[in-house]
C-alpha cells in the first residue's frame, strides 16, 4: 500500500483528565510527526507526567482520543505498548539485579531468542558505556549511570516511539549533555521522541517542536524560534559600580528603565540593535553616568516560558511576579 | 505463540527475576525461615515441659508437646513466607520497575504470578528446613508416604492461598512498612486456634472463634495426617474443610490481587 504522507507518530485530540475536582489536563491536542523530537515544556504540576502516563497506557484519559504509531490508545493498548518505550522520571530499574541482568530481563520480556538477546545486551552495554558496570547491581550506580541503564532497557525492544519523562532531571551537566547526545542519535535512527522537561535549554537544544503546558492547558506550540519570535522581550542590562551612578542613570533614562538597587542594575527595554543602542549610550554619556558593564539580552525561551506560564487566570499575560517578565 | 504460552513464558521470566532477587537479598529469606525455627525451639524447650504436661494425653511432657506443636509451626512457616511476599510486592510497587512493566506488551498477570511462584518455592524450602529442625528436636510423625504427600498437599494449598492474599495485601500497602505489618494477623491466628494448646482450654468466645477459624482445620488436618488422628474419617473431614478454606482464600486473594493490579496507578 503506497503511503504519500507518513502517518504521525502521535496524535491526540481533546485529552482531558481530572483527579477528583482538580482538572489536570484540559483539552490537550498533540501532533507529533515521525522521526522528530517533540518537547512538552511546563513548570512542575503543569500536567506533563499525566500526559505521558495517558499516552503510555498507564492511566486512562477521561475524554479525548489518541493514536500512537497507528494504534488507538483506548481500543488497542497492547498495540501501543508494543510500539513504545518509556523512560520515566523515576528510574525503572531493578536495583537488586545487575545492569546486564536488567537488560536481559527486558530481552526475555520482549521474547527475543537467546543469541539475539545476548547480542542486544552486549551492544547496549557498550553503547551506553556500561560494560564495566554491567556486572554490578544497579543499586550501586550513580544517577547518570542509572538513567543510562534505564534508557538502555527502554531500547531493548527497539521501540518506534520513545517517551522520556524529564530524562535529565537531577543529572549533572555532563550527564545531561551525554543524554542529549543519545537522544539526538536515536532520532537520527528514525525513532520519534516525546520528551517532557522543565528545562528551557533542553527543549531549545533538542526539540523540533515545543508545546508549552500550563495548568493542564497547551498555551503555545511551535518551533523554538517561532516561540521566541512571539516575545518582544529583549532588553539592555546596565550594571553600575555604586548606588550614586545608578541614581543618576535612572534620572537620565526616566521611567522606561526598571531598577534593581541590590544588584546595581538597570534593565532598559530594546531589541539590542545598534540603532537603539546608540541613543541610549549617547544619553548616558551626556548625563556623565559611569556604566560598569553593558549587556544585550535577546529574548530566550526563558522569557517565553515565564510569559506564557503565568498566573492561572491570565496564563498568557506577563505578570509582575516574575522580575524578568515585569519589564516592558 | 498463543496468549497462554506468552503468559507462561513471561511468568517464568518474572519467576527468574524474583528468585534472583531472593538470592541477592538473602537476609529476608533467612529471617522468614528463622522465625518459625525460633518459635519451635522456644516452645519446645522453654514452654514445652509445662504445656506438654497440660495436654492430658498419655505420655505428656516435652516430647509429646513437640509432636503437638509441629503442625502449628509448619503453618507459621507459611505465614512467615507470605509476610515476605507482601513485603516484596510492596517493594516492587514503590520502585519504578512495575510502571515499566505496565507500559510493556507483556502478560500483565505474570508480574504477580512471578511473585506467587517465587514465594511458593520459598515456602517449600522453609517447610523442608523447619520439618528437619522439628525432627531434630523430637517430632516423631507416624505418617506413611500417602499421609506425607497429603500433608504436603495441604501445606502447598495453604501457601498458595495465603500467598495470593498477601500479593493483594502488598498492593494495598502504601509503604513497605505497612506491607510487613498487614499480614501480622496471619501470624497470630495459629495462637487463636488449636495450634499451641487445645481449644478446650479456652474461655467461651475465644474458644468459639478458635474452633471455627480457618487455621484450626488446617492444623487438625496436618496433625491427623502426620501423627495419626482420632479416626480416618475425622482426618478426612478436616482435610476437606482445610482444602475448602484454601480454595476460598486463594480465589478471593487472586481476584482481589488482579483487580488491584489492573486499577490505575496514580
Amino acid at each position: 500500500m503506497p503511503t504519500t504522507t507518513p502517518q504521525p507518530a502521535i496524535t491526540a485530540t481533546g485529552l482531558r483528565k481530572s483527579f477528583g475536582d482538580k482538572v489536570v489536563l484540559d483539552r490537550v491536542d498533540l501532533h507529533v510527526p515521525p522521526g522528530s523530537i517533540f518537547a512538552l515544556l511546563g513548570p512542575n504540576g503543569a500536567g506533563k507526567t499525566t500526559t505521558v502516563k495517558i499516552l503510555t497506557t498507564l492511566i486512562r484519559a477521561d475524554a479525548g482520543t489518541a493514536r500512537i504509531a497507528g494504534h488507538d490508545l483506548a481500543t488497542d493498548p497492547n498495540g501501543v505498548r508494543a510500539a513504545i518505550g518509556v523512560t520515566g522520571q523515576f528510574s525503572a530499574v531493578d536495583n537488586l539485579l545487575t545492569g546486564a541482568e536488567n537488560l536481559l530481563l527486558m530481552a526475555d520480556l520482549h521474547h527475543l531468542g537467546r543469541t539475539e538477546a545476548r547480542q542486544r545486551v552486549a551492544h547496549l552495554l557498550e553503547r551506553f558505556d556500561l560494560v564495566e558496570a554491567g556486572r554490578k547491581p544497579a543499586s550501586t550506580y550513580s544517577g547518570g549511570m542509572r538513567r543510562r541503564l534505564d534508557l538502555a532497557m527502554t531500547l531493548v525492544g527497539s521501540p518506534r516511539v520513545i517517551f522520556l519523562d524529564e530524562p535529565t532531571t537531577g543529572l549533572d551537566p555532563r550527564s545531561r549533555r551525554d543524554m542529549w547526545q543519545i537522544v539526538r542519535e536515536l532520532v537520527a535512527e528514525g525513532v520519534t521522541i516525546f520528551l517532557t522537561t522543565q528545562y528551557l535549554e533542553e527543549a531549545d537544544q533538542l526539540a523540533d517542536r515545543i508545546a508549552v503546558l500550563d495548568h493542564g492547558r497547551l498555551v503555545a506550540e511551535g518551533t523554538a524560534d517561532e516561540l521566541k519570535r512571539r516575545m518582544p522581550g529583549g532588553h539592555v542590562r546596565l550594571k553600575f559600580t555604586d548606588q550614586r551612578a545608578l541614581d543618576s542613570a535612572v534620572h537620565v533614562l526616566g521611567r522606561q528603565a526598571s531598577r534593581d538597587s541590590d544588584a546595581l542594575t538597570l534593565r532598559v527595554p530594546g531589541d539590542g540593535s545598534l540603532r537603539s543602542l546608540k541613543p541610549l549610550i549617547d544619553r548616558l554619556d551626556q548625563g556623565r553616568v559611569e556604566v560598569a558593564e553593558l549587556t544585550v539580552h535577546t529574548p530566550d525561551l526563558d522569557d517565553v516560558f515565564l510569559a506564557l506560564t503565568g498566573t492561572p487566570d491570565t496564563p498568557a499575560t506577563r505578570t509582575p511576579k516574575h522580575e524578568k517578565a515585569a519589564i516592558r | 505463540m498463543s496468549t497462554a504460552s506468552f503468559a507462561l513464558r513471561d511468568s517464568a521470566t518474572m519467576l527468574r527475576r524474583n528468585l534472583r532477587r531472593m538470592l541477592r537479598y538473602p537476609s529476608m529469606t533467612l529471617m522468614l525461615v528463622g522465625m518459625p525455627v525460633v518459635f519451635l525451639l522456644l516452645f519446645v524447650y522453654v514452654f514445652g515441659g509445662t504445656l506438654g504436661a497440660g495436654l492430658g494425653g498419655g505420655v505428656g511432657g516435652r516430647a509429646e508437646y513437640a509432636n503437638y506443636l509441629t503442625p502449628a509451626i509448619l503453618l507459621m512457616t507459611v505465614t512467615a513466607v507470605v509476610q515476605g511476599t507482601a513485603i516484596s510486592v510492596a517493594m516492587d510497587l514503590t520502585e519504578g520497575i512495575i510502571a515499566r512493566f505496565r507500559t510493556m506488551a507483556i502478560a500483565r498477570v505474570s508480574v504477580l504470578t512471578g511473585h506467587v511462584l517465587g514465594s511458593l518455592i520459598q515456602a517449600v524450602i522453609g517447610l523442608v528446613i523447619v520439618t528437619g529442625v522439628a525432627l531434630l528436636v523430637g517430632f516423631r510423625p507416624t505418617a506413611g508416604l500417602t499421609e506425607w504427600l497429603a500433608a504436603a498437599g495441604v501445606l502447598l494449598a495453604l501457601a498458595f492461598a495465603l500467598i495470593w492474599l498477601s500479593v493483594a495485601l502488598g498492593q494495598i500497602s502504601k509503604s513497605v512498612e505497612t506491607a510487613s505489618n498487614l499480614p501480622m494477623p496471619l501470624i497470630l491466628l495459629p495462637f487463636l486456634g488449636s495450634g499451641f494448646v487445645p481449644t478446650d482450654s479456652m474461655p467461651g468466645a475465644i474458644r468459639w472463634f478458635a474452633e471455627y477459624q480457618p487455621f484450626t482445620p488446617v492444623i487438625e488436618a496436618l496433625r491427623g495426617l502426620l501423627l495419626g488422628g482420632p479416626s480416618a474419617a475425622e482426618v478426612g473431614t478436616n482435610t476437606a474443610i482445610a482444602l475448602a478454606w484454601c480454595a476460598v482464600i486463594a480465589l478471593a486473594g487472586y481476584l482481589w490481587s488482579k483487580r488491584l493490579f489492573n486499577r490505575e496507578s496514580n
